[in-house]
């Protein structure tokens, strides 16, 4: 049971059952990340899939755009506590990414721009539920906030969509990225405030 | 220090005014881990009526012990900053769960060269990181560039000015009022700034910036462009635009 805090009631907001245990509603875009923001331009972005085989499947941006483009509307929940509700992304399903990818393996390894690293079980990635997206609230995606393009998962705490992301790499285990090196859940589901060790 | 416990019962011990919108508090936690300098943890409120809301705060105090300060910076629409620096009162409790944060941090057994840069209450990580160094009377060369908006806004002041010596030096900036006598104008934190007040590329020094977003995103970038490599520099948002 916790304690209660003398006169914090007279403070309180509202609290709002859309959102996972712990977490609050900002109407802000609030950053995480660990360094500088890397600033790509699109003509020199790629984005490309490693298998287990070694082979490499890459796009350029063009060939992104050239890609079937969805438009995502989802909630989305940072493990620093903020939430945001009905925030709207457009990007590349990485159904579509992973159509012509041959592997067995079951982990994947998001690599970025600025050697950042998070790992995502495959399943995650697929069945309608991650994107590359290069697009929020109708802008192009600021480079604060993973621009050129981030990967988009959103049913995890957001340190998993990895912002300037330029690839993945396919891995037999879950080998922890970089936060959660740092002290960060291998998995991250927000519902069961996975969000240390 | 890879285990995060569950939360931890604080009461608070002292609570200070030290700027016009700002409070140290110095929490009693019984079972404080310890942390190590630069970290943060997690504070939650609970209400009477079950209501709970969390905030992160980074941690002045740093090594072994059930003591955690922190520096707490009123933001006025906030709805914990408020209660903490306006509200809460020593004998009150609350909760805590840490310390968090295994990257932002400096270990006494660094011996390169680190340049802190803190913007407001941004400067309480880097606290912990000057007194650490200090407390483990390290020769590794350290300096440190504060930005307030004028110099009543200062946390630690002159615990800092007394850090100074051959392996410690301090540089200021005033954003809106600067001392009478101060040779810059008032003003935002600029690529000279920092070119004339951190340590050069040349050092190699390992960088460490810490404040509101838009100030380290802005420090981030002039860094990168004076040629310091992205990964020997280290950040912490603490929020807003
Ligand atoms: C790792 C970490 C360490 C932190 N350490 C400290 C610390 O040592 N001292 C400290 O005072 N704060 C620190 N913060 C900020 C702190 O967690 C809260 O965000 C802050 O106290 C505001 O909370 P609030 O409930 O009063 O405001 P909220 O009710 O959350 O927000 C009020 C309004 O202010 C905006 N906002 C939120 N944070 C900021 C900000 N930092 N600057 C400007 N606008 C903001 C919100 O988006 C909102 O519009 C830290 C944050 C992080 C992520």
């Amino acid at each position: 049971m916790a304690v209660f805090s003398r006169g914090f009631g007279a403070r309180r907001r509202e609290s709002d059952p859309e959102l996972p245990p712990g977490q609050y509603l900002t109407e802000d875009f609030p950053v995480l990340s660990a360094g500088p923001t890397p600033r790509i331009d699109t003509a020199d972005w790629s984005f490309s899939i490693t298998t287990e085989s070694g082979a490499v499947t890459t796009w350029s941006w063009d060939e992104l755009m050239a890609l079937p483009i969805e438009d995502v509307h989802t909630d989305i929940h940072c493990v620093t506590r903020w939430s945001k509700l009905g925030t709207s992304w457009r990007g590349v399903s990485l159904d579509t990414l992973f159509a012509d990818i041959d592997t067995s393996d079951a982990y994947t390894m998001i690599e970025s721009y600025g050697g950042y690293t998070t790992n995502v079980p495959l399943e995650d990635l697929q069945g309608g539920k991650a994107w590359i997206a290069f697009e929020f609230d109708g802008e192009p995606l600021d480079p604060e906030h993973g621009g050129p393009a981030r990967l988009l998962v959103p049913h995890l705490y957001f340190w998993k969509s990895a912002k300037w992301v330029h690839g993945i790499r396919m891995h037999s285990d879950d080998d922890p990225g970089f936060w959660e090196q740092n002290g960060y859940n291998m998995y991250g589901d927000p519902w069961k405030e996975q969000r240390y060790w | 220090m890879a285990i995060v416990a569950g939360w931890l019962v604080g009461t608070v011990a002292r609570a200070m005014r030290v700027t016009p919108q700002g409070r140290v508090l110095i929490l009693d936690v019984p079972e404080w881990p310890g942390n190590l300098a630069g970290q943060h943890l997690d504070l939650r409120l609970t209400a009477e009526d079950g209501y709970q809301a969390v905030r992160s705060y980074s941690i002045a105090s740093f090594g072994d012990g059930h003591s955690v300060e922190l520096a707490v910076d009123e933001l006025p629409d906030g709805e914990v900053s408020p209660y903490l620096v306006q509200d809460v009162e020593p004998g009150d409790m609350l909760e805590v769960r840490g310390p968090l944060g295994n990257f932002f941090v400096w270990r006494d057994s660094q011996t390169e060269p680190v340049q802190l840069i803190a913007g407001g209450s941004g400067i309480v990580p880097l606290v912990s990181i000057a007194r650490a160094h200090r407390a483990a009377a390290s020769t590794a060369k350290f300096r440190m560039l504060y930005s307030v908006r004028a110099p009543e806004d200062a946390y630690y002041a002159s615990e800092l000015e007394g850090l100074v010596d051959d392996s410690f030096a301090l540089d200021w900036v005033y954003t809106r009022t600067a001392p009478v006598g101060f040779a810059r104008t008032a003003g935002r934190i600029t690529r000279a700034d920092i070119e004339a007040s951190t340590l050069p590329v040349a050092d190699n020094p390992l960088v460490y910036v810490c404040g509101p977003t838009g100030f380290v995103e802005a420090v981030a970038r002039i860094l990168v462009d004076l040629g310091h490599p992205a990964e020997r520099i280290k950040t912490e948002r603490f929020g807003g635009s």
